[in-house]
């Protein structure tokens, strides 16, 4: 299990990196937290010509806002996210989807670029990406481009991004006061990826959900925006037979594969269970946002 | 000495600070010569596959290779290993003829770093004849299954229908009779520490070392000296001070001991072979995933009359020594702890496409318990009656101890009723029976799971003939093998400190600190006073046969040599002090680390006071008395005697008491199981390290919750692996513990100077019993009982729905 021979580069600056995955002209791998590409490397079955580490390039891992929308440099690291008071006040949704990446090692070295270009449809961000129709910034020889969500999944393991392009940025619109999330997900173990997992967004305005926002994990080669089960709700709003016909819709809506860990039939029945939960708890999420704060001495 | 002494107490463990802190010793630490090179092992990517021919020069030719050896150069350089039974298998450290399983060695390629030697390998080409794969050990019984080894003609390995009492009268005048199916998966350990071996096969002596993390039965030594051609004092074994983990994986290193040990001897360099954890999954060890057909006869009243087991057990590609141990390892045990009298047991040891088997931690007895403790819950369920009632009716009493079983085991002690009513009292069963009556009302379903086990340790290596027919066994020619030693010294220096030196092999059990408590309980001193040596080496160590850290043999025998051996030197003291101070040593006694007078004033002579005259002035010594203060006992076990012509055999020598329950519930929705209790009493006799002990008893349920729930070493039908990693082959850790409660009961083995008894491999043969007995009860309103493991949640969702058609909808 030892990787086969390849070429090391850690540049310092994007402009470098970008320069040299255009000498190896699509043999290079990009090198960001290593927790995907270093087993891929050790079982070779990745056998690139060269790394470029991203590592050392200071400059791509931050977290800001800008005009309601929070930017994070491709090379954050899961565990920077995870205590950052920006995403815990604009982003709930992604601090709670962080608590279930791998183990607090893992989050120490895994970046949020890398799992999104990694593209793993088990994984938990791409699943936020695509409930909070985030999209992301990818720099290549001719410029800057934004990728939409919807846009950077093709299938297992593959995006749209060109391989002479880095993934330099993610971009996630604030979430809006008082809306209710949850990340439900159900695996075998603490840690592991997901067999199922749903990214859950409701914003209401009185009864009505003015905006319902469902992603899945683990449900096929792509994590499943599922439009129609956001539709019943904001159509019939959140009460419990909604909910339920949202659940219902969901597990009709994606296609999973079988694999060692759950067979196809079980992820879309999780579909549906996890989807209900999702929604009853961002819905106790919202109410509890939305309740007046108590002051000392009131009941 | 126990009331006042180290014995029992929870002494930290002294070899902590050193493992945590990367001080550890172990094989891949340092190199133990010079100059080493490193092997690369090719393996085979078919299940099933004539071997055709080696392609080589490319890999010869990459700088830094210094050598390549085939299956050629194995059948030319070496002899297959003796296999335990009497087909004709021929297993050679690397296949010859055909590759009979994915990751089967096929070739070795040695360079001057691990990097250049992986390039090399895959630039070995071998020319493979794909032939048709069976990885189910059903399907390989048939006749138009494909045979692995033509010389046997079938997938059979060996067969034996033991018989003991009347089975077919009790099953006659049974009132009842309940039957069942049951498979057991096929998973391993998954030390931390992988294998790894370094071999130098010096041309000038002749004499070939091995240092690997082998942890025995050494009876492995004169076999592997046979396979390579050696003298046994032409093989030196040596093992490391620290190995870590083995859960009886680490004992199945050995064929790849010969195959580095070739590798050396026909490149002329000193060999570093470390299995890496893509390695470990393919080819190391694992238990047996076995078929079991259950039958058990009762009367009404619930007295067990009789039991009928027939197993399939899958040893994989080859039956490797010291399978079949599989089925045969609990022949003593084979009852459990109940008093029924009449056994069939009909064994069937099968060859398919897998990876190769043998010890895993329990060694069989998580199959055994798994069976029989299913069966007592659903002969409960068929009587009507509560599983705690029908396991009270049918216990081995207190007073029957000790206890010949009709298999031939001897339990030397215990009070099972005792232990069994005190973990019903902790989990609080009763108030537990009726929540659980609260939850089904509610709609929930919670479940009571029950495992009793008794827990045999130290195995006469005698139980393993067992395999063979009784008739062979008589022929004259026939030797017999029986027997369970352990040596240790004990030795004070000329300023009076101990060092005790063992030929074990820990794996982590702690060996160096319940010896120092052994030790200076026995000489009045502190265990900080005793330094405790501990690396294996053939040339060096007082070993034989049956050495080795398997088993859990070092709680009980391990630790009574080191008592004998700390009396031994004691008693020498003893005569000495009595020479210096010119009375009868009859009239001393050795109290708070002296000798000294039992009545009246005089001098008091500690071991440092004694220590120094001795080593000082050997003139002070009395006539006749040997210099030097050391002391080597070699324990051994009256009660181990070869298999008998009726099959009988008490094929362990300790044998503790383990008794379990649990409560669960399972979320019908994603078939998630939460245990809500787990409570665990086990009687290994006296406790030495009660810290240890508690250490080993949360391992052991955690490995058996691996199986349980998580662990399998999973292959398609035509025997691929599809578990090579940890992302597929999932460890339960500690995420996913349940809150364990412990308890002890405590009777003193007979057997041994201190009383206690193994206690390594404990739940681990329970928790795969008592969770799917738990989760069977949960589930019990649906009409599912488990028969197989792992329970998955996919596995068991296909169940709750099937079941759940035509029922109400669940919230």
């Amino acid at each position: 299990m030892k990787p086969a021979k390849f070429d090391y580069h850690a540049p310092a600056s994007v402009e470098e990196a970008l320069a040299l995955l255009q000498r190896y002209g699509g043999d290079a791998k990009v090198l960001a937290g290593g927790q995907s590409l270093m087993p891929l490397l050790n079982f070779r079955l990745s056998r690139p010509a060269a790394l470029v580490d991203l590592n050392r390039i200071a400059s791509l891992a931050y977290v800001s806002e800008h005009d309601g929308q929070v930017r994070l440099g491709a090379m954050t690291r899961q565990r920077t996210i995870e205590f950052s008071p920006v995403v815990a006040r604009k982003l709930p949704l992604l601090r709670e989807a962080t608590r279930w990446v791998g183990h607090l090692p893992i989050r120490t070295r895994g970046t949020i670029g890398g799992s999104l270009a990694h593209a793993d449809p088990s994984a938990e961000y791409p699943a936020v990406l695509m409930a909070l129709e985030g999209e992301v910034v990818a720099r290549g020889p001719r410029g800057e481009r934004v990728v939409k969500a919807a846009d950077l999944f093709q299938t297992y393991l593959t995006t749209s991004l060109a391989p002479e392009e880095i993934l330099v940025e993610v971009r996630l619109g604030a979430m809006p006061a008082g809306a209710g999330y949850a990340l439900e997900e159900f695996a075998r173990r603490h840690g592991d990826f997901a067999i199922v997992g749903i990214a859950a967004l409701i914003v209401r305005e009185g009864r009505r959900c003015t905006r319902a926002r469902l992603a899945t994990a683990g449900t096929g080669p792509v994590p499943v925006r599922l439009r129609a089960a956001e539709e019943i709700l904001e159509r019939d709003g959140l009460d419990d037979a909604a909910i339920d016909a949202a659940a219902r819709r969901a597990s009709e809506l994606v296609s999973p594969d079988s694999d060692l860990h759950a067979s196809a039939d079980y992820r879309r029945h999780l579909t549906g269970v996890l989807t209900g939960r999702a929604l009853r708890r961002a819905l106790a999420v919202a109410v509890r946002a939305e309740a007046p704060p108590r002051r000392r001495g009131e009941r | 000495m126990t009331e006042k002494g180290w014995i029992g107490r929870p002494v930290r463990r002294v070899e902590d600070a050193r493992l945590l802190t990367g001080r550890g010793t172990y094989i891949d630490d340092h190199p133990p010569v010079a100059n080493l090179f490193h092997a690369a092992i090719v393996r085979s990517p078919h299940a099933h596959a004539r071997i055709l021919g080696y392609e080589v020069k490319a890999a010869r030719a990459l700088q830094g290779i210094v050598g390549v050896l085939t299956g050629e150069d194995v059948l030319k350089h070496t002899k297959p290993f003796a296999v335990g039974v009497t087909a004709p298998v021929r297993y050679y450290c690397a296949a010859t003829d055909k590759a009979r399983f994915v990751g089967e060695p096929v070739a070795v390629v040695v360079g001057k770093s691990r990097y250049v030697a992986e390039d090399a390998a895959d630039l070995v080409q071998v020319r493979y004849e794909p032939l048709p794969a069976v990885v189910d050990p059903e399907r390989a019984l048939e006749p138009d299954a494909p045979v692995l080894h033509e010389a046997v003609g079938s997938n059979l390995a060996n067969n034996r229908r033991l018989v003991y009492g009347d089975p077919d009268g009790a099953f006659r005048e049974a009132d009842v009779v309940v039957r069942e199916r049951f498979k057991f998966p096929k998973y391993g350990s998954t030390p931390i520490e992988t294998y790894g071996v370094v071999a130098r096969w010096d041309a000038l002596d002749g004499v070939c070392t091995v240092w690997s993390n082998f942890m025995g039965p050494f009876i492995m030594h004169p076999l592997t000296a046979r396979v390579l051609g050696l003298p046994e004092n032409r093989l030196r074994f040596i093992v490391p001070p620290d190995i870590g983990g083995s859960f009886g994986i680490k004992s199945l290193i050995y064929p790849y001991m010969a195959l580095i040990a070739l590798a050396s001897k026909l490149t002329g360099v000193a060999v570093k072979w470390i299995e890496d954890r893509h390695e470990h999954l393919l080819a190391s060890s694992t238990g047996t995933d076995r078929i079991a057909y259950r039958e058990v006869a009762a009367k009404k009243d619930g007295t067990i009359l009789g039991m009928r087991f027939r197993w399939l057990d899958n040893v994989g590609g080859y039956i490797r020594s010291p399978e079949p141990g599989c089925s045969f390892r609990p022949t003593g045990n084979f009852v459990g702890p109940y008093r029924f009298q009449h056994l069939e047991v009909d064994a069937s040891t099968v060859m398919t496409n897998k990876s190769l088997t043998g010890p895993n931690r329990g060694y069989a007895c998580g199959h055994l318990y798994f069976e029989s403790e299913g069966m007592l819950d659903r002969l409960a369920d068929e009587l009507g009656m509560d599983p705690a009632e029908l396991r009270r009716r049918n216990l081995i009493q207190p007073q029957a101890m000790p206890y010949r079983t009709p298999s031939g085991g001897l339990y030397d002690s215990g009070d099972y009723p005792k232990a069994f009513e005190k973990a019903l009292e902790l989990a609080k069963y009763d108030e537990l029976r009726r929540e659980q009556a609260r939850a089904r009302a509610a709609g929930r379903y919670v479940g009571i799971g029950l495992a009793l086990a008794v827990d045999p340790s130290v195995s006469n290596m005698g139980y393993v003939a067992t395999a063979l027919d009784p008739q062979f066994r008589a022929k004259p020619e026939y030797l017999p093998k029986s027997g369970a030693v352990d040596s240790a010294t004990v030795k004070v220096d000329p300023l009076g400190r101990v060092i005790a030196i063992l030929g074990t092999t820990p794996q982590g059990q702690g060996h160096q600190t319940v010896v120092s408590q052994i030790v200076a309980d026995e000489l009045g001193l502190h265990p900080e006073d005793v330094t405790v040596v501990d690396e294996m080496d053939t040339f060096t160590r007082i070993w034989s046969i049956s050495s080795g850290t398997y088993s859990s043999r070092f709680g009980s025998v391990g630790t009574s040599a080191v008592a004998l051996a700390a009396r031994k030197l004691k008693a020498k003291l003893v005569e000495y002090a009595a020479h210096l101070m010119d009375v009868p040593a009859a009239q001393l006694e050795w109290s708070d680390g002296a000798v000294r007078r039992r009545e009246g004033k005089g001098p008091a002579y500690s071991v440092k006071d004694l220590a120094g005259r001795a080593h000082w002035n050997t003139e002070s010594l009395p006539d006749g008395m040997e210099p030097g203060l050391q002391a080597t006992a070699v324990f051994g076990f009256g009660v181990s005697k070869a298999v008998d012509a009726e099959d009988r055999v008490n094929s362990s020598n300790t044998y503790g008491f383990i008794a379990e329950v649990m409560a669960v519930e399972v979320d019908p929705q994603t078939a998630a199981i939460t245990i809500l209790r787990y409570v665990t009493v086990h009687d290994a006799g006296t406790i030495i390290n009660p810290m240890i002990a508690e250490g080993q008893i949360y391992g052991g349920a955690l490995h058996g919750l691996g199986g349980a729930l998580y662990e399998e070493l999973q292959y398609d039908e035509d025997g691929q692996c599809l578990t090579g990693s940890f992302m597929d082959y999932l460890v339960p850790t500690a995420s996913e513990a349940p809150t364990i409660e412990i308890a002890h009961v405590v009777s003193p083995s007979p057997l041994t100077p201190l009383g206690s008894k193994g206690l390594g491999e404990s739940s681990s043969m329970t928790v795969p019993a008592v969770i799917a007995n738990a989760v069977s009860d949960a589930l019990s309103p649906l009409g599912i009982r488990i028969n197989e493991l792992p329970m998955t949640p996919s596995k068991l969702w296909k169940m709750i729905d099937r079941a759940g058609r035509g029922h109400a909808p669940l919230q």
